[in-house]
């Protein structure tokens, strides 16, 4: 049985500029098993980012039609939080920042959640002290305010820090690949790629094939205007790239 | 925390006397004089065995009381309320009686179980004793301190014991004629704090109200003044974040604090008085050449606060900080603010202003900058923030900055009204924390700047009681 299957998903977001809901996705179709790794490609604008964040359930998101089972369940009858706790898992692109909440606060408050049950100060701090030292992330984090004066690829390691820290069964990641240096990309996307041995189904939103080097998806797909237009294996990528996008979808 | 634990604490501040029935028995009542009159006057006045300048300033305080309009900046409504003479202005202290800790009622002791208010701290609060019980600890400190010459009492001794340095501050800093409800406070003042630091004397433990032994409780004209001499510094710490029932409708107090050359002082003070109570008090400061002095002001009860904690920098190099947040829920209304006088060259002063308004509750921030001829080099900066968690809540921002002077004064104003991000909201939520919570997240999140600047005890109260608050902010 699938992990996730998206049957015709269209959605709308409201455009504070134009006052108006716009459509963005217009007839989304995937299905996800457990341990996949998928890629989904596209140009600005064709939808990717909010997939994901209809998946959330952003609250600016109205789902139109179309409907969405993750681990079997209906996903879009529940809050973003009981999605989270059910095991679904998203690294914003733009995490939004929290001033005055501390890192090491939030994070114990996240994992409590996500594991529906409260853990020792003291047995969170060496969990958290391994996944920090993974992603070398320094203890001076876990005073910070949430996001709160983060550089770029301060909040990408923060979101791959919860990434490991929840477990999801299933993990979008937006853009996670963009605006990192050489060095801390290949960190982060190792890091990443190891942990799928522990089961984790994978949604990398990428406009990059440099993450290829380090992890290799299953399936690849490309969007256009609002709907999954192409599917194939990670040849498609490659292609992608030697001939762009239009090449790809004609 | 089960659901009856759960009700109970939700309807903490929605309503006292029903439900804690924390009443002063009617003997207690009967033996006070209700209205303040002439002859009241010189009653509290020859019951605290005063000397004859006391009686006369308080004579002529009342005078200039009666004479004395309402405050004009704020709308009659609010002091509409009051009844001058129905009011008890003061009972004789054998008459003191104080409520049976056995009778208090079970689910009031949790909720002090759940704040985690000290056992001695429940009996003071819940009006079952007039001071903590292990005075032992707090005996100790008090000679420690003293042998370092610090002076710290109830302001009635210290008038009694050290009558020559309280007159030469007294009422220097808020005149008795200052406003209306300053004025009856100078005619009917009891209780408050005297505190004198010797120069070159450094507090390092911060003085709190309940460590007076004999103290009285939060009075309803309380009346307090600290005095850190040359070099010297102090934290004092008035109130607590547990909820602090009064049957007065009315509270008014006057606050004067003296930072000589060099001194620190800082004047921290939380109340959550119940919500019947019109809470109108004049804090007022002074701060000599290098000195420093810092308001920390949070209110989060009272039906309606009207507070401005005021700053006079009179010395070259004085510094100047209000950092204020209030919680205004429901019918109450927080009318909060700062005032700062530059009177002297090379000044700086903060104020920053926090609020959060729920449910139909309403914030303000009032505030003066001043910067008077003279007074160059002058930096002030201002930031009134304020949070609203839905669309039948008000917040309003009155400033006015005066400058007398044009070389070198910058002074800043930065104001903002918000609501709850979503984007932050969904952020949270999107990790599992269920909204309410995540919400608390952000409002507490809001508040880190005061709450940092607080004992670890008081944050942690401060936290629990905002969460409390703001139990039901989800629908």
């Amino acid at each position: 049985m699938p992990l996730l299957t998206i049957r015709n998903l269209a959605s709308t977001v409201y455009d504070a500029a134009e006052e108006q809901n716009k459509q963005i996705l217009n007839g989304v179709d995937l299905d996800i098993n457990p341990g996949e790794i998928h890629m989904l490609m596209g140009t600005n604008g064709s939808g990717k980012s909010t997939l994901a964040h209809a998946l959330m359930g952003h609250p600016h998101h109205t789902v139109t039609a179309g409907t969405v089972r993750f681990q079997d369940k209906n996903l879009l009858a529940m809050k973003p939080d009981e999605r989270a706790r059910a095991g679904l898992y998203l690294a914003f692109q733009y995490p939004a920042a929290i001033p005055g909440l501390p890192v090491a606060t939030f994070l114990k408050k996240a994992t409590e959640a996500r594991r529906n049950e409260e853990i020792s100060v003291r047995e969170f701090q060496r969990e958290l002290r391994g996944l920090m030292g993974e992603l070398e992330i320094p203890k001076s984090f876990l005073g910070r305010s949430l996001h709160d004066g983060f550089s770029g690829g301060e909040k990408k390691r923060m979101e791959v820090l919860q990434l490991n820290l929840l477990k999801p069964s299933l993990a979008i990641l937006d853009e996670t690949d963009s605006g990192l240096d050489i060095d801390a990309l290949k960190l982060l996307f190792s890091n990443i790629k190891e942990k799928t041995s522990e089961g984790r189904s994978l949604l990398i939103i990428s406009h990059y094939d440099r993450i290829l080097d380090y992890i290799t998806p299953d399936y690849v797909h490309i969007m256009r205007a609002g709907k999954v237009v192409r599917s194939g294996g990670v040849e498609l990528s490659r292609f992608i790239h030697s001939e762009g996008f239009e090449a790809a979808v004609h | 925390m089960n659901n009856t634990q759960r009700e109970h604490l939700s309807s903490i501040n929605s309503d006292y006397e029903e439900l804690y029935g924390f009443k002063a028995s009617s003997d207690y009542m009967e033996s006070a004089t209700r209205g303040l009159s002439e002859d009241v006057v010189r009653e509290i006045s020859k019951m605290k065995n005063e000397p004859q300048w006391m009686l006369d300033f308080r004579l002529d305080a009342l005078a200039t009381f009666h004479r004395m309009p309402d405050p004009q900046w704020i709308d009659a409504s609010v002091f509409s309320s009051i009844n001058y003479d129905n009011l008890f202005y003061y009972a004789r202290a054998t008459d003191k009686q104080f409520n049976d800790w056995d009778d208090v009622p079970e689910h009031i002791k949790e909720t002090f179980d759940k704040l985690g208010v000290p056992e001695a701290e429940k009996k003071f609060l819940a009006g079952a004793s007039a001071q903590f019980e292990s005075e032992v600890v707090y005996h100790h400190m008090q000679e420690e301190l003293e042998k370092q010459g610090v002076i710290f009492m109830d302001i009635d001794s210290g008038l009694q014991q050290h009558e020559e340095l309280f007159r030469r501050y007294f009422a220097s800093q808020v005149p008795m004629d200052d406003n209306k409800f300053a004025a009856l406070n100078s005619a009917a003042w009891s209780g408050g704090s005297f505190i004198y630091i010797p120069p070159g004397v450094k507090v390092d433990i911060p003085l709190q109200a309940y460590f007076r032994i004999n103290a009285e409780s939060m009075g309803q004209f309380e009346r307090t003044l600290i005095i850190a001499d040359k070099g010297a510094s102090v934290h004092y710490i008035e109130g607590c974040t547990a909820p602090v029932y009064s049957s007065d409708s009315f509270h008014t107090g006057v606050i004067e604090l003296f930072a000589m050359e060099g001194a620190s002082l800082r004047y921290t003070t939380i109340q959550n008085w119940s919500n019947n109570v019109l809470n109108l008090v004049t804090q007022r400061a002074v701060a000599h050449k290098d000195a420093k002095v810092e308001w920390m002001d949070g209110n989060l009860g009272a039906r309606t606060t009207m507070k401005y904690p005021a700053v006079s920098l009179v010395g070259e190099g004085a510094r100047g900080r209000v950092l204020s947040i209030g919680y205004a829920n429901d019918i109450q209304r927080q009318d909060a603010g700062a005032k700062v006088i530059h009177a002297a060259p090379h000044t700086s002063s903060t104020i920053t202003a926090k609020s959060i308004s729920h449910n139909g509750g309403r914030s303000s921030y009032r505030g003066l900058v001043k910067v008077l001829p003279g007074a160059s080099d002058v930096t002030s900066n201002v930031n009134c923030d304020a949070l609203l968690l839905d669309d039948r809540s008000r917040s309003d921002t009155y400033p006015t900055i005066d400058v007398q002077e044009n070389r070198q004064v910058n002074v800043a104003h930065e104001a903002s009204v918000g609501k709850i991000s979503d984007e932050a909201l969904f952020y949270l939520m999107s990790r599992g924390i269920a909204e309410e919570e995540a919400l608390f997240m952000i409002v507490n999140g809001f508040i880190e700047e005061f709450a940092k600047e607080l004992p670890m005890e008081y944050a942690v109260e401060l936290n629990r009681l905002i969460q409390l608050e703001m139990e039901g902010a989800v629908g």
